[in-house]
């Protein structure tokens, strides 16, 4: 939804061209239009300040369209919130969502309450996703139209009082015509390139990262099979994710995957694809737009950012696929779908 | 529109323009030339170095002009720094907690070159403990960096005491002052004169960016940051900013004729700005009040973050900072703050006014209303973001 003519949004423009695109909508719709880039990754360094070229960008934009900007500094909520718990996880034999940690608590925790404070009626953000408000003050989540870019999944995690104060304007477009109406302003990120990866670690750094907050995480440890007999080492379970096929290190004439890992005993265990099929998968810090929906209410399931949603039911804490399915990760969010509006999510547990 | 932000960066004053104008738009000589056109840019550069010279209380051979204040405290810390370990002198620096930046990190630079570089603490009011700077000092001291006026909370330092600390337990050690922030409060050549190493900035008194100084009076001696053509005594190459150097020559001529009646009228409105916060309850003032230049007013807040105060109040026209400015634009707990012992939290909440050459009642008027009205808004908006509905 785009909401009343004329309310106080406050846009978090990352410097990409998605919310640059956002903030441009929204002051185009008549809205009063702030800009926001938020600082919440990189310390001091020697020569004292921070200079990331995606503030300037973002500055920059913001100058083009002749809103305010400010930078705010988050980088100790974002440590607590995001990075933290990023690091527990993996030192649990998880694999993390931090984008959908930073949805929760940052920008539509934290900076949506700072939002509140300083006036704004809403937060924007550049996500593929739209907002919709329903009857009797209820607001919808929705895919975003360009199927290919929709970023519903990072969003599931929120419920009806965020979204009363969440605009998506890019969400009803496609990318291209994001990036077409960013050149028709002459925005200077019309062209540029997508972020794909977890903004604090630098790419392809993962295990290193991890090695600095948490060693236990890539402290070495036996790789089983099915029936528990040893058949390699590892080099840390922060390594590891079900479903990898990579870097098992064993020989063997079949594919093998990893089908478990257990960050008390440090173990890997792997197995063929079969072993990694299940019929449902068990949830915790499950969570709902708006009311639950009935028990075994028909659901469809994801459980990656931009992978297909499987059918299925929700009935407690677990969700029963129709048919089998791959191992979803624990510490993935798996988001509930009912065709295009999102009705939740939880986060998949190793039960 | 109300700009409290002078400690910043403070407007050119008219007169300083009116001085630099005919150097921008007609005197284009290098001074470094021979010809006639070049000899007359040289003259103005020389005489303008002269009255930079008589307001700073040195001789006009010991000005190295330089980019301003950044530039100027590096060449004295590192400059003089490897100087002195050129000579065999020693290679221990000590600067004080709550330098600037400039000077911080130009330490730490030294320091992974092998020098041994300690930090002076300062005590709650900002003032450096010159029990513990002297324990900080020895035989092979080669530099001490004091800044006479620190730019964040505007306490002054006793420089004296400072120089004879120092003379005391470092007999080899040079004194370099940052003066930046004490040009437009104080009479540098009293204020400043126990140091042989003063960094001085255009800027921050109604000159033009990207002017300033450094004296290097005996026996201080620098080894050149940036080298070149000669210039600067060898000191500092690239070819002279004429128009930049009569402009700071006026900023600092006009700074010091008027400092008499700016002082107080300004401490007035610092002062009245005071009162007006110290009403809002909860307010309490960082550095010795009795102790800090006219121009600056730093404290907390309570129970008000300052990226929100600051953004309430550039909505409603009125500029101020959260302590030192930042490329990003992002707050920082101030490291000064930090060092003064004043925890993360309240340093969060803590916001710094900084008065100047322009700056009216009315000014003083408009921000204490905006300031008012923003914080009853943010303290009155610190509950969780769910209403009940």
């Amino acid at each position: 939804m785009s909401g009343a003519h004329g309310e106080r949004v406050l846009v978090a423009m990352s410097g990409g061209v998605d919310s640059s695109v956002a903030a441009a909508t929204l002051r185009d719709e008549g809205h009063d239009v702030a800009g926001v880039t938020l600082r919440l990754w990189g310390g001091e360094s020697d020569s004292g300040c921070c200079s990331v070229s995606d503030v300037e960008d973002a500055r920059r934009v913001a100058a083009q369209l002749g809103i305010p900007h400010h930078v705010f500094n988050l980088a100790d909520d974002f440590e607590a919130a995001v990075v933290g718990p990023y690091v527990e996880s993996y030192a649990a034999g998880e694999t993390p969502n931090p984008c959908v940690e930073c949805n929760r608590a940052i920008k539509f925790g934290r900076l949506l309450e700072r939002a509140v404070a300083l006036g704004f009626d809403a937060v924007a953000t550049g996500h593929h996703a739209r907002v919709e408000a329903g009857p009797e003050g209820r607001f919808r989540l929705l895919r975003g139209a360009d199927a290919a870019k929709d970023q519903s999944y990072v969003l599931a995690v929120l419920g009806r009082h965020e979204l009363a104060r969440t605009r998506l304007p890019v969400g009803r477009m496609t990318k291209a015509e994001v990036r077409s109406r960013a050149a028709a302003l002459g925005l200077r990120t019309a062209a540029k390139p997508e972020s794909m990866d977890v903004c604090f670690v630098e790419r392809g750094r993962r295990v290193e990262f991890l090695a600095g907050r948490a060693p236990g995480s890539v402290a070495p440890g036996p790789v089983v099979d099915r029936a528990g007999r040893r058949v390699g080492r590892h080099g840390g379970v922060a390594r590891f994710t079900v479903g990898q096929r990579r870097g098992v290190g064993v020989a063997a004439g079949e594919r093998r995957y990893v089908v478990d890992v257990d960050a008390a005993t440090a173990t890997v265990t792997i197995g063929d694809h079969d072993d990694l099929l299940c019929d449902s998968v068990a949830l915790r810090s499950l969570t709902f737009v708006d009311t639950p929906p009935p028990p075994g209410a028909r659901i469809a399931v994801q459980s990656r950012a931009h992978g297909a949603a499987a059918p299925g039911r929700l009935v407690g804490d677990r969700v029963h696929f129709d048919q089998p399915q791959v191992r979803v990760a624990p510490g993935q969010l798996v988001a509930f779908y009912d065709g295009d509006e999102v009705i939740g999510s939880g986060t998949a547990t190793r039960a | 529109m109300a700009y409290l932000d002078h400690a910043a960066t403070t407007p050119l004053r008219p007169e300083v323009v009116d001085a630099m104008l005919p150097f921008l738009t007609g005197g284009h000589g290098n001074p470094s030339g021979g010809h006639r056109v070049a000899q007359r840019a040289k003259a103005a550069l020389e005489e303008a170095r002269e009255r930079i010279a008589a307001v700073l209380g040195c001789a006009p051979g010991e000005v190295v002009l330089t980019s301003g204040g950044t530039e100027a405290d590096n060449l004295a810390v590192k400059g003089a720094a490897r100087a002195a370990r050129d000579g065999g002198t020693g290679d221990g620096v000590v600067v004080s907690a709550i330098e600037h930046k400039a000077v911080l990190a130009s330490a730490e630079r030294l320091r992974t070159e092998g020098f041994r570089v300690g930090c002076a603490p300062v005590d709650p009011y900002g003032i450096v403990d010159a029990d513990r700077l002297a324990g900080l000092l020895d035989e092979g001291t080669v530099l001490v960096s004091v800044m006479l006026v620190n730019n964040e909370v505007g306490v002054v330092q006793d420089l004296d005491t400072v120089a004879a600390v120092v003379r005391e337990h470092a007999p080899r050690a040079l004194l370099h002052t940052d003066a930046v922030q004490a040009a437009p409060w104080l009479d540098l050549r009293g204020a400043a004169a126990a140091a042989p190493l003063v960094s001085v900035t255009g800027h921050k008194i109604g000159g033009p960016v990207g002017t300033g100084a450094l004296v290097v009076r005996p026996p201080a001696t620098v080894r050149p940051e940036i080298e070149g053509g000669g210039q600067e005594r060898g000191l500092r190459g690239g070819t002279n900013d004429v128009a930049g150097a009569v402009g700071f020559a006026t900023a600092l001529e006009l700074t010091a004729a008027r400092r008499e009646a700016e002082g107080p009228r300004l401490e007035g409105l610092r002062d009245r700005l005071a009162a007006g916060l110290s009403a809002l309850g909860g307010v309490e003032r960082h550095g010795d009040p009795s102790r800090t230049v006219p121009g600056i007013w730093n404290g907390r807040v309570g129970g008000v973050e300052s990226e929100e105060l600051l953004f309430l109040l550039d909505a409603a026209g009125v500029q101020a900072a959260a302590g030192a400015s930042c490329s990003s634009g992002a707050a920082e707990a101030s490291h000064v703050l930090s060092a003064m012992g004043v925890e993360r939290e309240a340093a969060l909440e803590s916001v710094r006014l900084s008065l100047g050459h322009t700056t009216t009642d009315a000014d003083v008027d408009e921000a204490l209303g905006a300031i008012a009205a923003a914080v009853a808004r943010l303290r009155e908006a610190r509950k969780p973001v769910r209403p009940a509905s």
